[in-house]
């Protein structure tokens, strides 16, 4: 685990925010010479704490109006596995996260869909068809932030 | 409207943000101008909002995270005003969320161990107003949490 001081947390937080600052464009931000900001930044990727980056688009203009969390409950533990489960559910397009988690619910899973109608139409053809699904609850969002975090 | 080729760019930024426009322009089999003026129209018309950096909090020694799925008092007319100020006040949570159905809100949050996530929960969740009903979700595994959209 890498211990990180108030420079290092401004510069995540800077970045979380645009990942395409360049080093020198951020030194000159918080008073930093460029080497001295590359040399955070590459700790900061060398252990494992800036290692991707997102693309923000803007899902409804590309048509996707519709994103539901599903808490999805196995039927047959034991006999299907996980493995099964998690690589049927992993390669439909339309699944965006996939989380095990432990509590009500076995699955936790993030989907997209252009409208209720495709939502549907994902849900009864790819979802509950997949081996050993069980109980599927389902939440539509409506909105979300994203919050900076204990940074 | 989109066509084919920039739904091509964005499928390859999608996968991976941090491709130059040459790189890019190579995968699509469009010369370099091309890409670029392409890539500038998707951000003039704020189709691309821009990139963010992924915080990896598990390496930055949050290794807990906990879904909390909030039911609220409906019946106070501000619950959803006043429940979602006060979360955001709490530095461990990364992501809010309100639904339509039977949760109301979620929370997402990150703790470094248990005993770190109970004395939040304890001391800062349990506190926020308004709350009828609440359930945690722990993650054991994040499976898939690319985020693309199926374009």
């Amino acid at each position: 685990m890498i211990e990180i001081d108030a420079t290092d947390r401004k510069l995540l937080r800077a970045l979380a925010e645009d990942a395409t600052q360049s080093a020198s464009a951020l030194g000159r931000k918080f008073g930093l010479s460029q080497p001295a900001t590359w040399r955070r930044l590459r700790r900061l990727q060398e252990s494992g704490v800036l290692t991707r980056q997102r693309l923000v688009l803007d899902q409804e203009r590309l048509g996707f109006g519709v994103t539901v969390f599903l808490g999805v409950k196995l039927a047959t533990k034991g006999r299907v596995s996980l493995e099964d489960f998690e690589r049927a559910v992993s390669a439909i397009r339309e699944v965006q996260t996939v989380e095990h988690v432990l509590g009500l619910y076995d699955y936790r899973l993030r989907v997209v869909a252009r409208d209720l109608a495709d939502f549907e139409r994902v849900l009864r053809r790819r979802i509950m068809t997949l081996p050993g699904v069980g109980n599927v609850e389902a939440n539509v969002l409506l909105s979300e932030e994203r919050r900076p975090g204990p940074i | 409207m989109l066509d084919d080729l920039d739904r091509r760019l964005l499928r390859q930024m999608q996968s991976d943000p941090a491709l130059s426009v040459p790189e890019l322009a190579e995968l699509c089999g469009v010369s370099v101008g091309r890409a670029s003026r392409r890539l500038e129209r998707l951000r003039e018309e704020q189709i691309i909002k821009g990139q963010e950096a992924v915080i990896d909090w598990q390496a930055l020694g949050f290794a807990v995270r906990v879904s909390l799925r909030v039911t609220l008092d409906k019946t106070a007319p501000r619950a959803f005003d006043d429940f979602l100020s006060a979360a955001r006040e709490v530095p461990e949570v990364i992501e809010l969320q309100t639904f339509l159905g039977q949760v109301d809100v979620r929370l997402h949050l990150v703790a470094k161990d248990l005993p770190h996530y109970q004395s939040i929960y304890r001391q800062r969740v349990l506190n926020l107003p308004h709350i009828a009903d609440i359930e945690a979700l722990m993650t054991v595994s994040t499976v898939k949490m690319d985020m693309d959209l199926p374009l």
